[in-house]
């Protein structure tokens, strides 16, 4: 399925608290549904390169939730996190206000069957802002039956954005979900590659595919100790990206043997071994 | 209807080289992108003789209205670019301007001949912005290596020579002068200026490299200025270009001369920028041309 062709206006439904995030819903009259990793270029329609001219360029957002909307088309939830002018002016969107949106673009991710043959279940790992797109890759996994295990990193008790993505109706955590808190306030005191390790040494541990998105340190641990235990791993990485359909070539991601790869076409899913190494460098 | 060096344009608006992948796009957008392409010709990304895998990250770097980069040309080289993209790019519903780069003559002159055997090729630009490995000087930065070059490689084609200029000289008009000497049939400009900024979080240069190229509006005072000073000494057809997001803008460089425009940037903020505009452009008031004389009304 490709986008449809240009940026298009998109009127905001919503714009939510989430742990010191935001929740930032979009209604896309035109554009299909997304997929789990895919992502969005944003920009809002005013105010945009309001601060000392910027933001200038669109940014680049992977997609948390989405939903038939209403009226037609689909509504498409972003966890934002206000790190810079363009996502601060982004967390700023008021209901009804107006955003340019391209997408969806890139690919997503695989089942564990297509990632390899003799996998069955799957374990996700996020972490901060990350946690996004495997907000939608959990439920997908419900829906369709795949077993799957989803494990969380929180810094501490102000700073769980994206956490009630993944709590039912009721807003109770789903069963699936195990944290890990640096400050121990929930789940267990840790990281996230604690809950990891234990799985990774388990018997069993080459039957599932490892799903993971977030800071670049955190992934390229996981991305390490998927390695050392021969478990198949899929990281949507992040990287510094003008354009989101392949025109600029600003997203270059080095690759194991040389060269590069362009995250927003290459990507932003790529398995473990496709790349070099996840470094703040292009993160 | 507009043309370039006798290349029929549907309107006066193409793409900066660089600044769009139609083969990349294709694959995103589907086949919308043939039937409501965005731009009256296509330039494409720089050819070099030998494949580039480009600059190491990081490789962009917003900007107050603009942006640096410094992408480093990846290419697949000339031979993988006419065996692999060329017949996408034949695909494409409008004429087709291969830009190349070279670091010496014989380089750039095998360049100019593969090109420009290719039917599918209506026009050839030449990238400028880099040393002459003999010489040691950036050909477009001096009038006499620039008109050496064109001496070079004109007798090879037919097709129209298309030089594009680097901003980052004090007389790109000189240059404009000894690519016309040289036997050019167009000048491109601007190329980006060059520019580095800090990352305030490391305190070190934020590009790969070190530095980069500037675009974007902010650059657009600059561009048209150079696009005037180069109008008034040289004769040939000029695409300008930098900064362009809207059609405002482009009336801009078209009312000091230039033939025809180009879209950069602005295409990574909208990628249907070139075809919005062309249309605000055709629904905007036609310029006056600031060399011809006031209407007398008595």
């Amino acid at each position: 399925m490709t986008a449809p062709f240009g940026r298009r206006l998109c009127e905001v439904a919503r714009n939510r608290d989430s742990g010191g995030y935001r929740v930032v819903s979009v209604i896309d009259r035109e554009g299909p549904e997304p997929q789990a990793g895919q992502f969005y270029m944003l920009a809002a329609a005013t105010g945009w390169g309001a601060r000392e001219g910027r933001a200038f360029l669109p940014r680049a957002i992977s997609v948390a939730e989405t939903r038939p909307a209403a009226g037609g088309g689909v509504r498409l939830d972003f966890l934002l996190d206000a790190v810079g002018p363009g996502t601060e002016r982004l967390c700023d969107l008021g209901e009804r206000d107006a955003v340019w949106v391209t997408g969806p673009l890139g690919n997503s991710f695989a089942s564990p069957r297509e990632v390899s043959a003799d996998a069955a279940g799957a374990v996700l790992v996020g972490g901060g802002v990350g946690v996004a797109p495997l907000a939608l890759l959990r439920r997908r996994f419900a829906e369709r039956g795949v077993p799957h295990r989803v494990l969380l990193g929180f810094r501490d008790r102000a700073h769980t954005g994206g956490l009630d993505l993944f709590c039912g109706s009721s807003g109770v955590l789903c069963p699936d979900v195990r944290l890990a808190t640096e400050d121990g306030h929930a789940g267990v005191q840790g990281r996230v590659t604690d809950l990891l390790l234990p799985i990774l040494a388990g018997d069993d541990a080459r039957s599932g595919v490892v799903y993971s998105c977030g800071p670049p340190a955190m992934l390229e641990a996981v991305r390490t100790l998927c390695a050392e235990h021969g478990v198949a791993v899929e990281l949507a990485l992040e990287s510094p990206m003008a354009c989101g359909f392949g025109a600029c070539f600003g997203c270059a991601v080095p690759k194991p043997g040389g060269g590069f790869l362009r995250l927003c076409v290459d990507g932003p899913v790529l398995r473990g071994d496709e790349v070099e190494g996840v470094s703040h460098a292009y993160a | 209807m507009p043309e370039l060096c006798g290349i029929e344009l549907a309107h006066p608006v193409i793409n900066a080289s660089g600044t769009y992948d139609a083969i990349a796009a294709r694959k995103v957008f589907g086949d919308a992108l043939l039937d409501d392409f965005p731009f009256a010709a296509f330039v494409s990304k720089t050819i070099t003789p030998e494949p580039r895998a480009g600059n190491a990250p990081r490789r962009i770097w917003e900007t107050p209205s603009g942006m640096l980069n410094s992408i480093g040309l990846p290419n697949k080289g000339l031979e993988g670019f006419l065996a692999e993209d060329l017949p996408q790019l034949r695909e494409l519903p409008v004429p087709l301007i291969v830009s190349i780069m070279a670091t010496t003559r014989e380089e750039f002159a095998r360049c100019v001949e593969r090109v420009a055997a290719r039917r599918e090729v209506a026009a050839i630009e030449l990238n400028v912005s880099c040393p002459n490995v003999h010489s040691g000087l950036i050909v477009g930065e001096n009038p006499s290596e620039t008109e050496a070059l064109l001496q070079t490689l004109r007798p090879l084609s037919e097709k129209p020579l298309i030089v594009k200029l680097t901003p980052n000289v004090a007389d790109p008009a000189a240059v404009a002068a000894g690519a016309e000497r040289g036997g050019a049939d167009a000048v491109s400009l601007i190329n980006t200026l060059k520019g580095t900024a800090i990352d305030p979080a490391t305190g070190a240069p934020a590009l790969g490299n070190g530095y980069g190229g500037l675009s974007g509006p902010a650059v657009r005072p600059v561009a048209l200025e150079q696009v005037r000073s180069v109008r008034a000494a040289v004769g040939l057809p000029i695409v300008g270009m930098g900064g362009i997001a809207t059609g405002g803008d482009a009336a801009e460089f078209l009312a000091l001369g230039a033939a025809a425009v180009a879209v950069g940037t602005e295409n990574f903020r909208d990628p249907r920028a070139g075809s919005r505009v062309a249309e605000e452009l055709e629904s905007s008031l036609r310029p006056v041309r600031i060399s011809e004389p006031a209407l007398d009304l008595d």
